[in-house]
């Protein structure tokens, strides 16, 4: 359940990413000073562990599918919800960077979605009033079972919020719903059982790795819901800031209705580079007949009203010289790239030295 | 596992070409950093329905893969497994957004088919963008660069500790699924053998844990990795980074395509 870039807009990316980077900030603080906090060779090796854990696909019972591990609720239960928050982060960093899972901007999300709701919501909320302190196998396989579908399904529903805010995708909100939380209805509680049955045989080979958790998080309940209240105004403030940004800024939609329906854009500066490319636009302009009208919604109209007089009749997108100016423009980009290579030839082919 | 193989050997293969000598290979690893967030920006910033004004973005991860000296197929592998959910969630686009936007004659495209267009050109992007950075960049390099661009301390160095141990743990589990896979006549891992296998290698890789700290603490290890006071930002690597930027701004600006196109169509009549 990854978030991906293609589905996510600027400014839910960035408040997603203010969170978890204070977050981040908070659980270092937290850490500091702990001899298995900070820095230590314990949570590393702990994240390669979770990578490789997740190498592992088993057959799920009676689908015919199979799935892995996804290890937020596990290292949050073995290591503490600071410990765990930034363990996890680490390997989604690391899975986004190798594996191109999800993308850049929706780093923030992601650790949101799978890093921050096992570690402070399902943990603190769920599994620990359920497990207690020294939980026996059938306390412990129903807490983990009901922690793990709790944390999942706030994740699943995490992913289909932070679409619909970023308003790419056209998915409705109730049919988005319904194809996500099933599926990870199903997916928890895998999860849990994993989980479950790993806890147990950790509790029984070392039962003193068990208590190391417990001990980190002892204040961790009370701490986990000041710092959602706090996290929850600061991406209020951080979203509202972004979103005003995002408007007093001439976004891509205005400026392509402000182009389409011939005007320029009102404040542009006339010399420069500006007013030479804008003065080729509009010797260049195209037929009218080849755009096409398109009914805004209610955040294009809004949002078009400063820049194009009569919104509804703006034109969007392109038109058959945008379709031209495409082919055009990747021939460009190829030649670039052959050009490129032709000029870097010379240069050490890779792998020779190391 | 087979799909897991191919994959890893994929990851193995870019780890090691990001320490291959190459013009970008040698630029500071927080210019490269900055300019791929700036891309990563950029893109996300573009209208729902823009398709041919975000190609011209498509020379930063070329340009970049080309003078970094990377294999197309090591990109493009990573893009096509990790793509897919951005693809499939885009291509209900189609089924709800059903307004005819463009007509030539008897072909129609509605503006769904539209935004599932720009959703893919977005995916390919913002995805290979990702890959190339750590194709161009060692991860080491990489992590020094994020704790001098103000990354917590200890997210730093849990980056290297996990980027150091990754491989040795990846190649652990390898082992253990082989042969588990060879003993079981080709039925899979059971649900109940992957959780004690996990668990086993938990434990192990816990033990494993306390004796690199205990070997690290007996070498006055303070927890946190000294990292070289490395040099500041070079005028080819401001200049790199601006160089980026502006571009972004001028195709964020302005609509390159429309552009050529209309210039194209004007030469051509």
């Amino acid at each position: 359940m990854h978030m991906a870039d293609a589905l996510l807009s600027p400014a839910v990316g960035g408040t997603f990413w203010a969170v978890t980077a204070g977050t981040a900030a908070y659980c270092a603080r937290k850490l500091r000073g702990l001899p298995a906090g900070n820095g230590s060779p314990l949570m590393g090796v702990l994240g390669a562990f979770l990578f490789a854990a997740q190498m592992i696909n088993f057959s799920i019972p009676g689908t015919g599918s199979s799935g892995h591990l996804g290890g937020g609720l596990l290292l949050t239960i073995l290591l503490g919800p600071y410990a765990a928050f930034l363990t996890v982060s680490s390997v989604l960093i690391v899975q986004a960077l190798f594996f191109a899972d999800g993308g850049l901007l929706a780093l923030g999300c992601n650790i949101f979605n799978m890093a921050f709701l096992p570690a402070f919501v399902a943990y603190p909320l769920i599994y620990r009033p359920i497990a207690g302190d020294r939980p026996g196998a059938k306390r412990l396989s129903v807490a983990c079972v009901v922690a793990a579908v709790v944390a999942l399904q706030l994740g699943a529903f995490a992913v289909v919020v932070e679409t619909l805010a970023s308003g790419i995708s056209a998915l409705p909100f109730a049919t988005f719903v319904l194809f996500m939380l099933p599926i990870h209805l199903a997916i928890g509680l895998v999860e849990g059982f994993v989980t479950a049955a790993i806890v147990g045989l950790v509790g029984r080979a070392r039962p003193d790795l068990l208590d190391q958790g417990t001990a980190i998080s002892a204040s961790a309940g009370r701490s986990a819901t000041r710092l959602i209240g706090v996290l929850f105004c600061a991406a209020l403030v951080t979203g509202g800031l972004l979103s005003w940004f995002a408007s007093e800024d001439p976004d891509g939609l205005e400026w392509s209705i402000a182009r389409v329906a011939g005007e320029q854009a009102l404040d542009a500066p006339a010399g420069g580079l500006h007013g030479l490319l804008a003065g080729i636009q509009q010797r260049l302009a195209v037929f009218p007949d080849y755009g096409f009208a398109k009914e805004e919604d209610g955040r294009a109209s809004g949002e078009a009203g400063r820049s194009a007089e009569d919104p509804s009749r703006a034109r969007i997108g392109s038109s058959v010289s945008g379709i031209v100016g495409a082919l055009v423009t990747l021939v460009l980009v190829v030649l670039i790239g052959v050009l490129l290579r032709w000029w870097t030839r010379p240069a050490r082919a890779p792998g020779e030295q190391r | 596992m087979a799909l897991i193989g191919t994959l890893l050997a994929q990851v193995r293969q870019l780890d090691r070409l990001g320490r291959s000598e190459t013009p970008i290979h040698r630029l500071d690893a927080r210019a490269k950093l900055l300019a791929t967030l700036a891309f990563v920006v950029c893109v996300a910033s573009f209208d729902r329905y823009a398709v041919a004004s975000l190609l011209p973005l498509a020379v930063f991860p070329v340009a970049l893969a080309i003078i970094g000296r990377l294999p197309l197929s090591c990109v493009a592998s990573q893009v096509a497994v990790a793509a897919p959910f951005a693809l499939l969630v885009g291509l209900a686009n189609p089924f709800f957004d059903r307004q005819v936007v463009f007509a030539i004659g008897p072909l129609a495209l509605t503006g769904g088919w539209l935004s599932w267009a720009s959703i893919s050109v977005r995916a390919l992007l913002t995805l290979s963008a990702a890959v190339i950075l750590v194709g161009v960049t060692s991860f080491p390099a990489l992590c020094t660069a994020l704790q001098r661009l103000g990354l917590p301390r200890p997210l730093v160095a849990q980056l290297r500790f996990l980027h150091r141990y990754l491989f040795v743990l990846i190649d652990e589990v390898e082992r253990s699924v082989r042969a588990v896979t060879l003993r079981s006549a080709g039925r899979g891992v059971a649900l109940t053998t992957a959780s004690s296998l996990i668990g086993l290698l938990l434990l192990r890789t816990w033990e494993r844990a306390e004796r690199v700290q205990m070997a690290m603490l007996s070498r006055c290890y303070a927890g946190e990795p000294a990292i070289a006071d490395g040099r500041r930002l070079a005028i080819r690597e401001l200049v790199f980074v601006a160089g980026w930027l502006g571009f972004f701004g001028v195709v964020r600006r302005y609509d390159l395509p429309e552009l050529l196109g209309s210039l194209t169509r004007r030469v051509l009549a």
